[in-house]
């Protein structure tokens, strides 16, 4: 895919992550799609931290060998990157603080001869960048001053500086296209959560969720939405559990961490056939791991996490638009089958930013939750065919509303009764049967690619758009399902009709997915996995594939 | 139906709530308003045998389970039964923000000083040296006393009530129930299989008379008197009483929004 890259680091709290925003803003308005891929340490200040904005003419979601740009605030910029010049590469530099060939910006003392402050070094870099990619200034100071509401005008000021001291390289031709959102799959997965109809949204802070917390929490009042910060992750799923029982539409984020803190909620919310949505943003474990990184290696914890058996709901977005409807989906199917939902996303769609299109969202399924008539005894456990029983919240005159964490009767007062046990164990499963169907009637499994392809890449979540672009190349299907429990085999044997070969791509170290597909009759050939936290370039893949294939 | 032993104080406590519901019922609350959230333990069972909305929780989740309920709809009355064990021991770090929060909540807690459910271990307010079936030799750590630890916190009522005192009881509960805030009642409720104090309560239980409980500094040293542990008198009633702000009130909810319109408007700007 024909594409422009550009590579900006420097330390922490250098404002690499505002400034890779602004340049993301810039190429989108002249009509590119978007991908920006954000990398830093667990760390306020100081580390390294870098940006790698990709704008090409289709959607995108993955990054390249190399870049054709690299923004460096500080020498280790320069260092850890060498690997991605290629020979048209231009290297922009602070000169004051980093030794480098190219452009040499003497953006520090810029900066103090002006007497503004030392992070507006990274607005004059963008000046510098905005001449070197051949843009008019003008261009470069309109998406600058509705993006810089702070201290503006010494940042229009230095970026003019630097706009100055650059020189042309290239010739960046205007795309007639519509300009898309930048959206973040946490900010696109916490407006699909609010247009299905979210009531409150309830979390303890942890990466790479906490982004959606902050989303909703400033806009709260204008969505009418009720977002709590609690004292823990213990707190946080029983709350959300008490809203569910008061008739609130309510979504928990955390990851694995919090997670695990959740699971006896989970568990209860399984008994008690309590909705709820919970979005586990994954990162690199066991334990704290890596906390700023990306994994997706909570699919198993997801499936199993809990005791007891009951049926949940898991899907797995692999981009922000993805993350928008399936948010959606997983809202209103918690709610009409009365059980928990996972959302796993992981830190690269959480935090990575993308073109955002609403006219490719599809309608959401119909919200069609069951409710009590009110005639006769209500019975919050009433086993119907379907397994889901009439709905009903306190303050309804005529119904008392019981629901229990214990084995319960239909009118959800305790038992230990074998007859019962065993009549309500069945209820409880009956409902995934009935998700399933409606879930088949979803499209639950995407195949991309070359559709005649033998060889297929199985990839679920963030692995999508890199696993898509190197299918390019190598010719081969992809095939990606977005719900992962309960699994749709129709839809996945239909989408692996005619391959001979299937190669999973994840980034875990024991091939998550493949076990899946193995315990669902599916035998994986080979699996490309990688683990160390960072997502791997579409050459890599491409090589890896290639290598796989038969 | 009922399944505690015969003499187990949550008798008492059970027919003191049917007659509190009765009473607010009476006074115009509307009984689909109220809902009781317990714990796990004996004291939870109290939720199946009244006929109003419930919500038996978990282990030491009760009450982070019914701030969720409060906050969803802060019409409703929310009271949560919890256990000793359940809540100053697994749930703690609740209680104490919801106190913290001063969210509206009355909570009952069934003080009994040992875990029943799980046949006789030692709780947060049993006594030094306490033998249990996981302490054979006896404890070795001091009981807490929950009251002077909930009035750090936060809470904005606080009493204690005991099982063989009914009368005063109820009208606890009730005025607990009234009070918008947080509201604990620390429950001296009897165990008579594991841990039996009947006679060691009846001889030093007073009713509390010609107390100030808006001062703060007064209610803490009359909660201080017995420390769960010493032989002093053991003061039954209210000890604190304040008005302060609560943590609901600045959730009620405003006007239905046209979500679909303003998110199109919130994308338009991230251009
Ligand atoms: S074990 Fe103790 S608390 Fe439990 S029912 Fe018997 S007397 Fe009551």
């Amino acid at each position: 895919m024909e594409s422009l890259s550009i590579l900006i680091g420097g330390r922490a709290g250098d404002g690499i992550d505002q400034a890779s925003l602004l340049i993301g803003k810039l190429l989108n308005q002249l009509g590119f799609r978007i991908y920006i891929y954000r990398d830093y340490p667990s760390l306020i200040r100081g580390g390294h931290t870098f940006s790698i904005v990709r704008a090409a003419r289709e959607k995108l979601g993955a990054h390249r060998q190399t870049v054709d740009f690299i923004c460096a605030l500080n020498q280790d910029c320069l260092d850890n990157h060498r690997d991605k010049i290629h020979g048209r590469t231009v290297v922009l530099y602070d000169s004051d603080v980093v030794k480098g060939t190219g452009l040499a910006l003497p953006l520090t003392s810029m900066v103090k001869a002006a007497g503004g402050p030392e992070i507006v070094r990274n607005t004059a870099m963008l000046g510098g960048l905005a001449k070197a990619l051949g843009l008019p200034w003008e261009k470069f100071e309109k998406v600058a001053r509705e993006n810089l509401k702070k201290e503006t005008e010494i940042n229009i000021q230095l970026a003019r500086k630097g706009y100055n001291a650059a020189e042309t390289f290239y010739k960046i031709e205007e795309q007639k296209k519509p300009v898309l959102p930048l959206v973040t799959g946490n900010e696109a997965l916490a407006l699909g959560l609010a247009s299905a109809g979210l009531d409150a949204y309830i979390s303890y802070p942890m990466t790479p969720s906490s982004t959606i917390l902050h989303f909703l929490a400033q806009r709260a009042e204008a969505l009418n939405m009720k977002v709590i910060h609690p004292e823990s992750e213990l707190a946080v799923i029983m709350m959300a559990l008490g809203f569910a029982y008061a008739g609130q539409k309510t979504a928990v984020g955390t990851s694995g961490g919090g997670f695990c803190l959740m699971t006896e909620g989970l568990s209860f919310a399984g008994m008690a056939e309590l909705p709820m949505v919970i979005v586990l943003g994954q990162r690199p474990g066991p334990s704290t791991g890596l906390p700023t990184y990306s994994s997706q290696t909570e699919l198993m914890f997801a499936l199993w996490a809990g005791q007891g058996e009951f049926t949940r709901l898991i899907v797995a977005p692999g981009d922000a638009e993805e993350a928008y409807y399936w948010g959606g989906v997983a809202l209103r199917l918690a709610w009409k089958y009365q059980l928990p939902a996972i959302i796993l996303t992981d830190k690269n769609i959480a935090e990575g930013t993308y073109s955002f299109d609403l006219k490719n969202i599809k309608r959401f399924p119909e919200e069609q939750s069951l409710f009590w008539d009110g005639s006769g005894e209500y019975k919050r456990y009433l086993a119907t065919a379907s397994g889901i029983s009439p709905l009903a919240f306190p303050g309804e005159a005529g119904a008392t509303i019981k629901v229990n964490s214990y084995e319960h009767e239909e009118d959800g007062v305790t038992t230990e009764d074998q007859r019962i046990t065993r009549k309500m164990q069945e209820k409880r499963l009956r409902k995934g049967v009935a998700l399933l169907k409606e879930i088949d009637e979803l499209e639950a499994v995407k195949v991309y690619g070359k559709q005649a392809a033998r060889t297929a890449v199985v990839c679920w979540g963030s692995t999508k758009h890199l696993c898509l672009e190197a299918a390019e190349k190598l010719e081969v299907r992809v095939v990606m399902p977005l719900v992962l429990s309960p699994l749709p085999l129709t839809q996945l044997k239909k989408a692996l009709q005619g391959v001979a070969q299937i190669i999973a791509v994840e980034d875990n170290a024991t091939a998550q997915l493949a076990q899946l597909l193995k315990g669902a009759g599916i035998k994986v050939d080979a699996v490309i996995l990688t683990y160390d936290g960072r997502p791997e370039t579409v050459e890599q893949l491409e090589e890896r594939i290639a290598r796989g294939m038969k | 139906m009922t399944q505690w032993c015969p003499g187990c104080g949550n008798f008492a406590i059970l027919k003191v709530m049917q007659e509190v519901l009765a009473e607010l019922q009476a006074e115009g609350t509307l009984l689909e308003n109220i809902v009781l959230v317990s714990g796990i333990g004996q004291h939870a069972k109290i939720v199946d045998y009244l006929k109003v909305n419930s919500f038996y929780s978990l282990h030491g989740r009760a009450v982070a389970a019914a701030e969720g309920i409060k906050l969803a709809n802060p019409k409703l009355k929310v009271i949560v039964f919890v256990g000793d064990g359940d809540s100053y021991g697994e749930g703690l770090e609740h209680l104490i923000f919801a106190a913290k929060r001063n969210i509206d909540l009355t909570v009952v807690v069934h003080d009994n000083r040992v875990y029943a459910l799980t046949t006789g271990q030692y709780t947060p307010t049993s006594p030094l040296g306490y033998k249990g079936r996981s302490t054979p030799t006896g404890t070795h750590e001091h009981p807490l006393n929950p009251l002077e630890l909930l009035l750090a916190a936060g809470a904005t009522y606080l009493a204690r009530g005991y099982n063989a005192r009914t009368e005063q009881l109820k009208g606890l509960i009730k005025e607990a129930i009234l009070h918008p805030g947080f509201a604990l009642i620390d429950l001296l409720q009897v165990c008579v299989t594991f841990y039996n104090q009947y006679d060691h309560y009846n001889q030093r239980v007073y009713e509390l008379t010609g107390h100030n409980p808006a001062d703060y500094n007064e209610a803490l040293s009359k909660i201080k008197e017995w420390d769960y542990n010493s032989d002093a008198k053991i003061a039954l009633g209210k000890f604190y009483q304040v008005e302060r702000s609560t943590f609901d009130s600045f959730f009620s909810g405003g006007d239905t929004v046209d979500r679909g319109q303003l998110i199109k408007t919130l994308l338009e700007r991230m251009v």
